[in-house]
């Protein structure tokens, strides 16, 4: 346990410390796999504990991009650029959640996936979001004496809210709640026998990574300064469930090495050539097909064992 | 009467749309109730019998003939991806399944764009259908009566197919119980890699047919996906029915809302959808669910 945390104190100190070592992009690569860490592990917290898979979760992250982009145009503080953000994200999931979790499987993540696509619809055509091209110029977080339009505190403030939220999950997975959630990944009508309001428990835990995945999004639009309706494509979703899946899902530690995974494999492969997208896919076809548990799972030697 | 007329011609957008829809749900609907798939790469396989239409069209300068040799490229696309990527699937979850076509998707449509280019491609419509004609008043392009046409007919053929032949019979036992079609002595993986490459076709077949009403462009697969696992949650997922039914349903809902409620107009067929599950989660015509 001591190592372990060690271990993770000396990534966080390396993630704050980055900047002093390195250039320019590569400090934006780290920022953008932090962010895209945390929608990782908010949506891990669905499929790799509670077993929703949901090709819905950018509905959040886009929720919370977007009320952020939206209030922080009026006033850069702390409500518009993280509690807001957040509140709205966990409204939305709480509205998509209600509806989403009384299926399972295949009709689950087509629900949720049509779900978020209605977002995408409404903000493609609604003209004070900006439509198609979204809200731009949205300026970063200014409160209790951080000033985030420095480079510098941006990136500490990133990587502090990235620790606080890998933090908070996995303190909620590792509660009774978390064992409950499990519990319900393995066999929901047993559990439903032993008493737990099983509904219940699956809405919290999707208001839950709802919420997460609100402050991603909010992080993300201040990261760029901007928030389209992309955001709230289905193939959104689907990028984030490959970087849980490339890591391994039901461990978080896992969820922010595959969004690294993805993100350095992006831009590797797209300074070296076009194709890119190519390549990508072609990875997660022989990663699916040959390494079904993922890096960690490879990492940990379990390859082929599956929940 | 023009209210009259306009809501006539606009019916028949409807339904051309919604039988191309049918046409690419139908093997969605086939390959998720015999395979227990959710293919996400089916609107790659529009795409590829779009861009596969749109080769042959060149080499050939004959419509016909890519119409009919673009959903058997597809198809045999669709032979290769079962036997190398899904068949290894079959015993892990769902999740995998998506995935693995999830990273399809990518892989086709940058493929399709290393080939031909990002730009948008137009198919021309055959010199038969070219024109417009005029019906009781409305003036309707010939080449949408055409895919009207074109695609009831291949309602029809497919309804037969299945419900009539014992080909059908085997595809409907697969649908309803793999287990146990494959106690009876059917060969399942067999039919399993023939469903899919049908399937595959079948979308092949919307691509080159949509192909000069929507032009083509390496997004359309991953655009096409969404409104095509719309009809077939609506319709009920395995549902041949379903799909039909789906199909024209959300085809007159998307044309009517882009034309009386252009500010709304994406955003119908998902309250459409929602409607349905409200009242019936299971789909129209779907089994019960468990």
């Amino acid at each position: 346990m001591i190592p372990r945390g060690i271990a993770i104190a000396a990534l966080i100190v390396g993630a704050a410390v980055f900047p002093a070592f390195a250039g320019k992009y590569p400090v934006k690569l780290l920022q953008e796999i932090l962010i895209w860490g945390i929608f990782a592990m908010s949506l891990d917290l669905l499929m790799g504990y509670a077993g929703m898979v949901s090709l819905g979760h950018s509905a959040f992250f886009g929720v919370g991009g977007y009320v952020a982009a939206l209030a922080l145009l009026k006033s850069p503080d702390v409500v518009s650029g993280l509690l807001l953000p957040a509140a709205a994200a966990a409204l939305a999931a709480l509205a998509i959640g209600f509806f989403s979790i009384r299926v399972s499987g295949v009709y689950f993540i087509m629900l949720t996936l049509a779900f978020s696509q209605m977002f995408y619809a409404v903000t493609f055509q609604v003209a004070w979001l900006g439509a198609e091209d979204g809200i731009v110029g949205v300026p970063r977080l200014a409160a209790l004496g951080l000033d985030t339009a420095q480079p510098l505190q941006f990136h500490l403030y990133l990587v502090g809210l990235a620790a606080v939220a890998a933090l908070c999950l996995w303190r909620i997975v590792r509660s009774p709640f978390g064992h409950v959630l499990r519990g319900i990944h393995e066999n929901e009508p047993r559990m439903e026998a032993l008493g737990y309001a099983v509904n219940r428990y699956k809405l919290l835990a999707f208001v839950i990574a709802g919420t997460v995945a609100g402050v991603a999004g909010s992080l993300y639009t201040q990261l760029v300064g901007s928030i389209t309706p992309d955001a709230f494509l289905w193939t959104t979703s689907g990028e984030a469930l490959l970087m849980v899946i490339i890591g391994g899902t039901g461990t978080l530690a896992g969820s922010m090495l595959g969004a690294a995974a993805f993100i350095l494999l992006q831009s590797l492969v797209s300074s070296y050539t076009e194709r890119w997208m190519l390549i990508l896919g072609l990875t997660f076809v022989l990663l699916v097909l040959f390494a079904p548990g993922g890096l960690v799972g490879a990492l940990r030697g379990r390859v082929g064992i599956r929940s | 009467m023009p209210f009259v007329l306009d809501l006539f011609a606009q019916a028949l957008n409807g339904l051309s749309y919604g039988v191309l829809l049918f046409l690419l749900s139908v093997g969605l609907t086939l390959i998720f109730g015999m395979l227990d798939v959710v293919n996400l790469a089916h609107g790659s396989f529009y795409m590829l019998g779009a861009y596969a239409g749109l080769t042959l069209i060149a080499a050939t300068g004959n419509f016909w003939l890519a119409l009919a040799a673009a959903p058997l490229v597809v198809g045999m696309i669709g032979v290769v991806i079962e036997r190398s990527c899904l068949r290894p699937l079959y015993w892990r979850g769902p999740l995998d399944q998506v995935l693995l076509t999830f990273g399809l998707i990518y892989l086709f449509e940058d493929l399709v764009k290393w080939i031909w280019g990002g730009r948008i491609r137009s198919i021309p419509p055959p010199d038969l259908f070219s024109g417009s004609v005029t019906l009781w008043g409305a003036t309707v392009p010939s080449y949408r009566m055409f895919v009207i046409a074109f695609g009831l007919v291949m309602a029809v053929v497919l309804w037969l197919l299945i419900e009539r032949t014992r080909l059908g019979a085997i595809i409907r036992a697969g649908v309803f119980d793999s287990e146990m079609a494959a106690g009876m002595g059917i060969n399942v993986d067999r039919v399993f890699t023939g469903v899919f490459a049908f399937g595959a076709g079948l979308a092949g077949l919307s691509g080159v047919i949509a192909g000069p009403i929507q032009s083509a462009q390496p997004p359309m697969g991953a655009t096409i996906l969404v409104p095509a696992l719309i009809v077939v949650v609506v319709g009920g997922l395995g549902s041949l029915k379903g799909s039909l039914v789906g199909s024209l349903i959300i085809g007159q809902a998307e044309t009517f809302g882009k034309a009386w409620l252009p500010g709304a107009s994406m955003l119908i067929i998902y309250l459409v959808m929602a409607l349905v599950l409200l009242l019936r989660p299971q789909g129209l015509f779907g089994r019960a669910l468990k």
